[in-house]
């Protein structure tokens, strides 16, 4: 499934990286700490959290992570919008919480594997 | 969903176990950042956290979270055990990433706790 | 159910900063103590996380702090006064998301700028004043609604 997919059947608003969208996604991950998602998180994974920092987006370039959903209606700064646009790393929005957001992709992520 | 509901969708290991399986919990909440947890949770709900830290049974404790499960089979250090049982938290260990818990909570029908 | 509250009562907590072991153990003391008091469940709910959040401030960004407490019939007040680096733009970090925490300080799971908005959640009185290169002290004032009475028949 793709980014912009999975955009549209979460109701995720893009804010950087939209030509990019159309990347293939192979799993999520949920953390709020950056050493966890450097330690733990696999390529091309849709990254859900609460952080709007920049730092996010030089842990998403290393990991080679295919978009960053930020949740709770957060918004990143000036500077993360910034970076997360010369980086080319796609960030989505939503007012929902991690845990819905998590829920929800699992559901699809996984309605896709039966099917195939 | 119940408490033993929950250790038995995440596969869980009991590492204290301070309430009855019965007991029912109404919504969850997933983070790794306290002030979070202070802002949206509710009585009667699950934390799931990757920080396995004794930060996270303070915060449950001062929230009234009575459950908290932390994920990738993080075993806890010999404070944050002390603590969960000093402070009356139920706490369990799940194998699952944090990801995997909350699908497996929301697909069983599980919601999280509204603002 | 007994409620000796008939009096003020008055007490503090010296709190260091930096101090991430200690850290929350002010503010579950006070809260057993309003438990203790049997005071209402949401009014204890509100102080314990408006109260803690200040704890976590204190212990984050300043070298030392005191938080006083005041429970009388009517309300509870807190005040965290600590000697930190002051805050220079208080309408900045009151702003829910903003934090001029360092990663580290992140990687404990706290500073994602909450904290402010937090205390000002659970307060009905919030007041913050702030000198830069000296320090910052915050008031809360928590009301207490007695028709709540849920607590006392169910914890510890």
């Amino acid at each position: 499934m793709t980014i912009a997919e999975i955009a549209e059947r979460l109701n995720l608003t893009p804010v950087t990286g939209e030509e990019y969208l159309h990347r293939e996604v192979s799993d999520g991950y949920v953390s709020d700490l950056l050493s966890d998602v450097m330690a733990n998180a696999k390529k091309d994974c849709i990254w859900i959290t609460l952080q709007t920092h920049e730092n996010t987006v030089a842990v998403a370039v290393l990991k080679e992570i295919a978009a960053v959903v930020i949740v709770n209606g957060r918004k990143p700064s000036d500077v993360t919008i910034e970076k997360a646009t010369e980086q080319k790393v796609p960030i989505l929005l939503t007012s929902r919480t991690a845990f819905e957001i998590a829920g929800m992709l699992y559901q699809l992520l996984h309605a896709e594997e039966i099917q195939s | 969903m119940t408490v033993g509901e929950i250790k038995e969708a995440l596969n869980a290991t009991v590492v204290h176990m301070s309430v009855p399986e019965h007991s029912e919990i109404l919504c969850a909440c997933a983070t790794d950042l306290m002030s979070e947890v202070l802002y949206y949770t509710r009585n009667n709900s699950v934390l799931i956290t990757g920080l396995t830290k004794q930060q996270a049974i303070r915060t449950a404790h001062i929230a009234d979270i009575r459950v908290v499960v932390f994920t990738r089979g993080k075993e806890p250090d010999a404070q944050t055990l002390e603590l969960s049982k000093e402070k009356g938290i139920t706490l369990l260990i799940t194998p699952y990433s944090m990801f995997t818990a909350c699908g497996i909570l929301y697909e069983k029908g599980l919601r999280c706790c509204p603002e | 159910m007994k409620e000796d509250l008939s009096k003020t009562i008055e007490g503090s907590f010296h709190i260091v900063g930096g101090d991430f072991i200690r850290a929350g153990e002010a503010s579950t003391a006070l809260k057993k103590q309003l438990i203790d008091l049997g005071i209402e469940e949401e009014t204890i709910r509100k102080v314990s996380i408006a109260t803690f959040e200040a704890e976590m401030n204190i212990i984050i960004y300043a070298t030392a702090g005191i938080i006083r407490y005041t429970i009388t019939p009517e309300e509870i007040t807190i005040i965290a006064e600590d000697m930190g680096p002051g805050i220079e733009d208080i309408e900045l970090a009151m702003q829910e998301g903003y934090s001029t925490a360092p990663d580290w300080v992140r990687e404990m799971g706290w500073g994602a700028g909450m904290g402010l908005p937090n205390m000002k959640k659970n307060s009905d009185i919030f007041r913050i004043e702030s000198v830069v290169g000296e320090g910052t002290t915050v008031e809360m004032v928590i009301r207490r609604k007695k028709d709540d009475h849920s607590r006392n028949s169910r914890e510890a």
